[in-house]
């Protein structure tokens, strides 16, 4: 059994958890990770996608929107504009969510943008998956 | 007698007026405690931010291939001055003391012979400016009808200036607003948004347990990504700071406002009494004297 280490999502508007956790699993900009305790220190930004806490308490999906993660070998941060649980996602909400980037995609822009707006695209529809 | 119903009038007058307060203070008083309630909720996320952004520019090495952000644009001749003022009136002087800090340094870089830019967000702001300084506004944001603030309404604001400083229309950003420090204290402040002013980490970067941050992608990309995010955590702190200070200072100008309603009622009581009895006095003269002539 791994140990535990300390786990803090934190949002402009409030401390959205703060827990003891197994592990996590994190959608960075460069590719998910996972982290468990001891864990090599690391800063990275994520992508839109969901984290995957695992605690004694079961499994929690969280959404969210941007962010970033520092990593330390005791503690995991991750400050996001905007996160949600999955079992609170709007359906509607998704879906205009889902329109507006879209939308985006057909506008185009250069590649970087129409890739992270291709993976936003995909999370959305995978979130909407696991709502439905 | 007129008289006497003009003062009863008044002091009527006067009572309702010194209800109307009350009530305004009793509702500044329960928004201000929300109002705080949200400040202290956002500290967390903008501490973290600035700590993490300070390792990050005391460890990047080279300076001056830094982003704009933190180092500018070389130039300091284009200022936008972001005037952050509230919606509503009958809050003391809360709004022209913002007001007042911005014209100040709104003149001091005109007689420098700078370009200034003026951004408003809130209504009474951009009135308090607008006679002044109307051809230099770019664009005043209002929330009004607003019930709550939240993060993407700042987010809004924020993109707005970055897309301004990417495309060159500005050099320097600076925000006023007013820092809630008391009910009875809330002190107008100006910071300097771009290029960022950031605290420096004295300590190393290095961890307890020597370990240095890996970064992903790579320290410049992080850093650059930070500090345009910092600006929109830098307005919405302002913005709640703001709303915190509106309350407070709405409130303790409404309690003053009730006391000297307060005052007023007394006064006007005395008056009416003494003019009543004076009255009755005569009254009573011209009867005795009346009898007195049979």
């Amino acid at each position: 059994m791994a140990g535990t280490f300390k786990f803090e999502l934190v949002t402009p508007e409030s401390i959205m958890l703060s827990m003891d956790v197994e592990q996590v699993l994190v959608p960075g900009s460069e590719g998910d990770f996972t982290v468990f305790e001891g864990h090599a220190p690391v800063i990275t930004t994520l992508r839109p996608g969901v984290i995957h806490v695992t605690s004694s308490e079961g499994i929690k999906g969280i959404f969210v929107h941007s962010g970033f993660a520092e990593v330390t070998s005791e503690s995991l941060i991750v400050l996001a504009e905007r996160a949600f649980m999955t079992d609170e996602i709007d359906p509607r909400q998704l879906k205009s969510d889902l329109d507006a980037a879209e939308k985006a995609l057909e506008e185009g822009g250069d590649d970087e943008a129409l890739r992270h707006i291709y993976r936003a695209i995909e999370e959305l529809k995978a979130l909407r998956g696991e709502a439905a | 007698m007129a008289n006497l119903k003009e003062l009863k009038n008044r002091i009527a007058s006067v009572t309702a007026t010194r209800k109307i307060t009350k009530a305004m203070q009793m509702v500044a008083a329960a928004k201000l405690r929300r109002a705080q309630e949200a400040a202290t909720a956002a500290r967390p996320y903008a501490e973290r931010m600035d700590k993490v952004l300070g390792n990050l520019a005391s460890s990047i090495a080279d300076p001056k291939g830094a982003s704009k952000y933190l180092v500018g644009t070389g130039k300091d001749d284009t200022h936008l001055l972001i005037v952050m003022t509230s919606e509503r009136g009958l809050c003391g002087g809360f709004n022209s003391s913002i007001a007042k800090i911005a014209r100040t340094r709104a003149q001091q870089l005109l007689s420098d012979g700078k370009t200034v830019k003026i951004l408003t967000v809130g209504r009474k702001g951009a009135d308090a400016l607008r006679r002044e300084f109307g051809e230099l506004f770019i664009d005043e944001i209002g929330f009004k009808g607003i019930k709550r603030l939240n993060f993407s309404h700042a987010e809004g604001v924020a993109n707005m200036i970055t897309t301004m400083f990417e495309e060159g229309g500005f050099d320097v950003a600076t925000i006023f607003f007013a820092q809630f420090q008391s009910v009875i204290s809330q002190v107008p402040t100006e910071l300097q948004l771009i290029p960022a002013k950031i605290k420096e980490n004295a300590q190393d970067k290095k961890q307890d347990d020597g370990a240095a941050y890996e970064y992903e992608p790579d320290e410049g990309i992080v850093l650059d990504y930070l500090l345009k995010r910092n600006i929109g955590t830098q307005i919405f702190r302002g913005l709640l700071e703001n709303a915190a200070s509106e309350q407070g200072a709405r409130m303790s100008a409404m309690d003053n406002a009730t006391r000297n309603a307060g005052e007023m009622i007394d006064k006007l009581t005395i008056t009416y009494n003494r003019q009543r009895q004076a009255n009755i006095t005569k009254e009573l003269i011209e009867i005795i004297s009346g009898a007195e002539a049979l």
